[in-house]
């Protein structure tokens, strides 16, 4: 039989993939920023800071040497005391996260399937989200025995709603024909939910999993101040002892090395995501 | 040549007769009269084009002939498991490729993967996208999305076809080369085709018979049996005959709009 002899004339009708150009700007917009942040750290901690109170932000050679550049001397000083309390918290914050990602989207799914439960969950979500966790702090210790239990709950509670509220909304996200396509073919609840919710809802569940992974580790950190125990304790109450002795070059190093954990984080979801939906969901800046 | 339709049966020739409205009625539960007393039928080998206003109910039909909604009164008879429908927008997943898009109704009804991927291929060649399976919908024209849309609905070899308006939001050169296309496919598959457009000429064009639907509640005020031979010349739409006959439907349009 014969086909549609269109195959030339539409050949020019595909839109070519954009190439990703890398030109300097990509890194002077990054560099100029760094540059004015060191900048105002030396303004703050050499010309703005009264010189008494200069211990309690050193500049970053300071740091650089003291923190960063010192393995280790005595128990908790130097860069290998953070680099384990850093390895002790990010354990906690992945494993957090795991359930945090696990709990959350089992959830949203359930909330997707009826408006009536969609209702009746939200205010407890909010609540969640806003309770402050210092205050449930007897709570969970008289509930869960052991710190890393404690921490990695800690880290549920502070890092669940954003995943619940956007593969939520990306769950109802599909278009209305499109579920008709499925309406028509009689396609099961569990058919649509696979086939068709969850595919349309990956772009939104791949931006909660960003926010969630870096709640995961402001959770870890928040966690380690309230429930630790002896041996090596997590990043948060290395940096509550810095704080407490005054040791302000290991104080700054130590938040430094938490920041870089929640940007490592952070950075994996953004490849994750681009890796699993980069080929066909675009994302438009206008000009 | 022109007849004001009853609600009486339609005089057909060709075919067994593959969707029926039978007085059907449809009011939506705010009280809206979509469709009074509506009568029509296809035969297999007929290209049946409904033309009227805007939100006439003309979508109605269709979405009743595939039970999306349910009449109220009358009864649509159709055989629902042999339905292609096509929607206003190609209606594809983005996450999926052109390949992929084409096989998922048959993958909805549980083919086989070699034998849904088999049919799959045939239905690309038959839109003539061979060469862009591939490709994601992102990185085809409207036209294009349209073809792969179409060859979906063809995998399963649907006896009755139901077409929403699909060419409304392409250009003018794409929409007269997919009409070509659509009656290539229905002078292969012979079909029973309905067709909703707000076009006349894409009316005529396409079709063995056009109806016209009056303004809501929506009632079919005339039918005009289309003379034209198959297969049909795109140069067809600038003999007189067919201005004649395009002439006539917009009159009894302009009637249906008061």
């Amino acid at each position: 039989m014969s086909t549609i002899d269109t195959q030339q004339s539409i050949v020019d009708e595909v839109i070519p993939d954009q190439k990703q150009r890398i030109s300097v700007s990509d890194y002077s917009g990054p560099a100029i920023v760094f540059a004015l942040f060191i900048g105002s750290w030396y303004l703050l901690s050499g010309v703005i800071l009264p010189p008494h109170k200069r211990f309690l932000l050193p500049t970053p050679h300071e740091v650089i040497n003291e923190g960063f550049l010192v393995w280790r001397t005595g128990e908790s000083r130097g860069f290998q005391p953070i680099l384990m309390s850093l390895w002790d918290s990010a354990k906690v914050a992945i494993m957090g996260l795991a359930i945090t990602i696990v709990v959350g989207m089992v959830l949203a799914v359930i909330m997707s399937m009826s408006r009536w439960l969609e209702r009746a969950t939200w205010p407890y979500l909010v609540a969640v989200q806003s309770a402050p966790v210092l205050a449930l702090t007897p709570l969970i210790r008289a509930l869960i025995d052991g710190a890393q239990k404690q921490r990695v709950l800690v880290v549920v509670l502070i890092a669940v709603f954003p995943i619940v509220s956007n593969t939520l909304f990306g769950l109802l996200s599909a278009e209305k024909s499109q579920h008709e396509l499925f309406t028509l073919q009689g396609a099961s609840r569990w058919t649509r939910l696979t086939k068709l919710q969850f595919p349309a809802a990956l772009p939104n569940i791949f931006v909660g999993l960003r926010i969630s992974a870096g709640l995961a580790v402001i959770g870890a950190v928040v966690g380690d101040f309230y429930f630790r125990q002896g041996g090596v304790v997590g990043i948060g109450a290395q940096i509550d002892v810095y704080r407490n002795r005054l040791w302000g070059a290991e104080l700054i190093t130590a938040i430094i090395m938490a920041s870089v954990l929640g940007l490592v984080v952070f950075l994996f979801f953004g490849w994750l995501s681009r890796a699993a939906i980069g080929k066909w969901h675009i994302t438009t800046r206008g000009q | 040549m022109f007849e004001m339709q009853t609600g009486a049966n339609m005089s057909n020739t060709s075919g067994q007769t593959l969707l029926d409205f039978s007085s059907v009625s449809m009011t939506f539960p705010d009280g809206t009269r979509a469709l009074d007393n509506v009568s029509l039928s296809v035969n297999a080998g007929e290209f049946v084009t409904v033309v009227g206003p805007s939100g006439c109910g003309k979508s109605t039909l269709l979405r009743i002939a595939s039970n999306l909604e349910s009449n109220t009164g009358g009864t649509c008879s159709v055989d629902r498991d042999s339905i292609g429908y096509v929607f206003q927008d190609a209606t594809l997943m983005p996450w999926r490729t052109v390949q992929k898009n084409v096989e998922l109704i048959a993958e909805l009804h549980g083919l086989s993967k070699a034998d849904r991927k088999e049919k799959a291929a045939e239905a690309i060649d038959l839109v003539g996208l061979r060469g862009f399976e591939d490709k994601y919908p992102r990185q085809l024209s409207g036209g294009m999305r349209m073809r792969a849309s179409l060859a979906r609905s063809l995998v399963m070899k649907p006896k009755v076809f139901l077409f929403d308006e699909p060419f409304g939001a392409l250009d003018e050169i794409t929409r007269e080369r997919l009409n070509d296309e659509v009656l290539q496919l229905f002078q292969r598959e012979g079909f029973a085709g309905m067709f909703i457009t707000h076009s006349i000429t894409e009316a005529v064009y396409m079709s063995t018979k056009v109806l016209v639907m009056s303004a809501r509640p929506g009632r079919i005020v005339a039918s005009f049996d289309i003379p034209f031979e198959y297969p049909r010349n795109h140069d067809l739409r600038y003999e007189p005959a067919f201005a004649e006959m395009c002439g006539e439907i917009s009159h009894a349009l302009r009637g249906a709009h008061q």
